[in-house]
């Protein structure tokens, strides 16, 4: 299982909003494609994912507010 | 590879932009650079409020005004005729993997490009973009795909900036406008304006690509 964590994208930027996911759980998703998408008052930021497998379970919504480190999702 | 696409249609560009991402992200090209003009259009950031567009739907498609959402950061701006965009096309690699310094990049490269013009620009702070006396001259909104860039930056040099009435630039309701040639007070030779803007893009990207491809090759 590998989990899917927000990384710092901005000096003294802790958190961002997700506001878009490119895939549901369930799906089946490619190491480095873009996985879900997340925007600060600035930029947007693609965040790819990590590893090969299916998206077991997304844990944030589109809206949440989510912190560097945060877990988003887990990838089987 | 720098990208001159001349005037052309923002979804033109944007579909030619993400092409680049892609190639960018599977290693099959270098750093890019897309520099063009689009037609009249307002583009509102991903989180941008629809209603910081102050005309009414009906009116702008009888103008065949479009308003686009993108996914950029930022909210509502306008792009048109006489108003350089620069799309940079970089992976950001460490310790640069910072996506507001690389937002501040753009704004230097604005500030330096109108410095050749002796026109003394400046941030404000806690907002973005470059300013001149209190007026907001050119507009940063930016994303990124795996660490390469998209979106970028705008500035006005001979556009017609009735258009802004039209919206809250950036979301803010007291924001005014500038353009290089209003400040001036005459016209802006577009292409100098755009070889100048290239070179210090160039120099605070560290991009050395001197090769210019035009709109019919890149559509070729």
């Amino acid at each position: 299982m590998t989990e899917v964590k927000l990384p710092l994208i901005a000096e003294g930027v802790d958190k961002a909003n997700v506001s878009y996911w490119h895939h549901s759980a369930g799906e089946a998703v490619k190491e480095g494609e873009d996985l879900v998408e997340l925007v600060t008052d600035k930029a947007t930021f693609n965040l790819p994912a990590p590893a090969t497998g299916t998206l077991k379970e997304t844990l944030v919504s589109e809206g949440d507010e989510v912190k560097v480190g945060q877990i988003l999702a887990r990838i089987e | 590879m720098i990208l001159d696409l001349g005037l052309i249609d923002y979804e033109e560009c944007y579909r030619i932009q993400k092409d680049l991402v892609r190639k960018r992200r599977l290693g099959e090209i270098e750093d890019s650079l897309i520099i063009a003009e689009h037609n009249e259009v307002f583009t509102i950031g991903r989180v941008g409020d629809e209603n910081n567009v102050l005309v009414p739907n009906d009116m702008l498609f009888a103008g065949s005004l479009k308003v686009l959402r993108v996914d950029r950061g930022g909210d509502v701006t306008f792009h048109g005729p006489g108003q350089i965009v620069a799309y940079p096309v970089i992976s950001l690699k460490d310790p640069a993997r910072d996506l507001h310094s690389y937002l501040r990049d753009l704004e230097e490269a604005a500030i330096r490009f109108l410095g050749d013009y002796a026109v003394c620009a400046e941030r404000i702070k806690g907002k973005t973009g470059v300013w001149v006396s209190g007026r907001k001259i050119a507009s940063v909104g930016i994303g990124a795909s795996n660490w390469v860039t998209f979106h970028g930056l705008s500035v006005n040099v001979n556009c017609d900036l009735s258009f802004f009435s039209m919206i809250n630039p950036c979301g803010m309701d007291d924001v005014e406008m500038a353009s290089l040639a209003r400040i001036k007070g005459q016209p802006i030779k577009m292409d100098e304006a755009k070889r100048r803007l290239l070179t210090h893009l160039k120099d605070i990207l560290g991009l050395d690509e001197n090769r210019t491809i035009d709109r019919e090759a890149v559509l070729a």
